[in-house]
């Protein structure tokens, strides 16, 4: 529904568009949203006369709407799968992913294969990784969602998620339940952590900018702008100035890992 | 002129009433439409009963989620009705005119706070203290209930009291001359001639109970398994589609569509059961 919603409003969108001549249309995963609006307001400060449309409606959406031409420019907060491989794509930055608990938990670290046992629901108790005895509340993202993809793809590999999780449907609310319950564990965008939750470590190593652009902390993920063809006009303008030194020390700023494809290296 | 008037005016009443009626046959007609490929792919047995629920493998079972609706609508009866219907009878019979016309627009007043508004009350009150004094995550077919409890008490109450308020005068002066006291009059004349009001009052706000999305989401923790107390996480069908729908595409939108349908035929038949109670009598 919301998809349809979006590329009628796109449609509709972009018909302005073609009058006034200088619109482009970004739209897809809501992970990667936020910091596409940051990079548009300074971009359109900088050429006041263009315009830049950022939405939202998942990496799956976007990368159909770039597809159809609905969208310029769609965002993915996951790898293109195989038969979207035709389009062209490429990386703005990249973004960690981190396990999150409770500050009142005394848990520091956990190994990949205990996150993986305890969200196939192996491991139940705090207890069996090392924490005071209490049943662990698991919290995960929505099928579909681009958060959720990432951490199946990276950390779960061929298992599932227990059904038992609780489902919440953005990184804030599980964020927010994670802060408010000493016995849940979730999993969100590094670029999100605050202090109310704390941030657990990977097989020892901390989940910092460093450590993932040096690939030693695994958990991180690909933000993608994707279009159909090579991208020309203003379009190709708004992703040279993302990958130019300014557009990536923008995003490092706002939490993400500048892209290898940037200036910035 | 003035006929012309009078027929032209009518002409225009009736569009603009099929209006309404059509954009109820277009949304039907669309439901189904998107939902039925996927149930008739599946099957109607696999999808209604099946445990499993995971489209990014093509399992579509919602029979989680159906129990999921089924126990929070049952907490929400369980904690709402007796409250609602005393209430309903306090304002009809007991009640001074002065409280009654505090107590009236206060419970309509109730009906008019946005779900969201119930949803995010429930997440910063209703769930902690679950977690603090009962235990487990706090997000459960508990939290939901009290929370829909609340929500269905405006429906009920209303319908209820303008059911009583409606027996025949004679009735309760009838009984009162025969030496009942007002309770006895109450228990054993006004409740039973009022039961069929009564009744499609509770099936009403069970209804509500039902589709409602945004306030459950909130509250309910929306995991897709069988829950084993009424402190584990559900997820109702309502939430189903409300949680997954912003990504869904392909198949797996059809199947939020399809459990739309098992959700409107639910409700067609509540709602219908209320009407047919509601006229026999």
């Amino acid at each position: 529904m919301s998809i349809m919603i979006l590329t009628i409003l796109m449609s509709m969108m972009s018909a302005c568009s073609q009058e006034s001549g200088s619109a482009t249309i970004v739209a897809g995963s809501t992970s990667v949203q936020p910091y596409a609006e940051v990079l548009a307001e300074e971009y359109m400060i900088l050429n006041s006369n263009s315009e830049i449309d950022i939405q939202g409606g998942g990496s799956s959406a976007g990368i159909t709407a770039a597809q159809t031409q609905s969208a310029d420019i769609g965002m993915s907060s996951r790898a293109l799968k195989d038969e979207e491989k035709s389009l062209w794509s490429i990386e703005i930055a990249r973004d960690g992913l981190v396990l999150i608990v409770n500050p009142k938990n005394p848990l520091e670290n956990l190994a990949l294969d205990q996150i993986r046992n305890i969200y196939t629901g192996i491991i139940t108790d705090w207890s069996q990784v090392g924490g005071s005895t209490a049943n662990i509340h698991l919290i995960a993202r929505e099928e579909g969602s681009g958060t959720r993809s990432a951490f199946t793809e990276l950390v779960m590999g061929e298992a599932e998620i227990t059904p038992k999780a609780i489902v919440q449907d953005s990184n804030g609310s599980v964020m927010q339940l994670v802060a408010g319950d000493p016995n849940a564990i979730g999993f969100i965008s590094l670029g999100l952590v605050n202090d109310e939750v704390k941030a657990l470590h990977l097989d020892g190593i901390e989940a910092t900018a460093e450590n993932i652009m040096n690939d030693s902390y695994k958990l991180s993920r690909p933000f993608l702008f994707v279009t159909k063809g090579e991208p020309t006009g203003l379009t190709k303008s708004f992703i040279d100035f993302t990958l130019s030194l300014e557009g990536q020390e923008l995003l490092s700023k706002e939490g993400l890992i500048p892209s290898r494809e940037g200036k910035g290296n | 002129m003035k006929k012309f008037k009078e027929n032209f005016s009518e002409r225009v009443f009736l569009l603009l009433a099929l209006s309404a009626l059509s954009v109820l046959a277009l949304i039907t007609v669309f439901i189904f439409t998107k939902g039925i490929p996927l149930i008739a792919k599946v099957g109607v047995v696999n999808f209604i009963f099946g445990m499993k629920w995971s489209p990014s493998q093509g399992s579509y079972g919602i029979f989680p989620m159906i129990v999921g609706t089924i126990s929070v609508t049952l907490g929400a009866a369980i904690i709402g009705i007796p409250i609602a219907i005393c209430c309903s009878i306090f304002l009809a019979e007991f009640a001074p005119a002065t409280l009654r016309n505090i107590f009236r627009p206060a419970i309509q007043l109730l009906a008019g706070i946005p779900s969201v508004v119930y949803g995010f009350w429930g997440v910063l009150f209703i769930v902690p203290m679950i977690r603090n004094y009962l235990g487990g995550p706090g997000l459960s077919i508990l939290a939901g209930s009290i929370i829909l409890a609340i929500m269905i008490l405006p429906t009920i109450i209303s319908i209820t009291e303008v059911t009583i308020l409606a027996l025949p005068r004679h009735y309760k002066d009838g009984a009162l001359a025969l030496g009942l006291t007002h309770w006895q009059t109450i228990r054993h004349l006004l409740l039973p001639a009022a039961k069929s009001g009564i009744v499609a009052a509770i099936i009403l706000g069970l209804g509500r109970a039902v589709g409602e999305t945004m306030a459950v989401i909130m509250v309910v923790g929306n995991a897709v398994a069988l829950p084993e107390t009424i402190l584990d996480p559900v997820r109702t069908m309502t939430t189903n589609i409300g949680i997954e729908m912003g990504y869904a595409s392909g198949e797996h939108q059809q199947a939020l569509f399809a459990t739309g349908i098992v959700l409107f035929i639910i409700i067609m038949i509540m709602n219908a059961t209320a009407q047919y109670i509601t006229r026999k009598k």
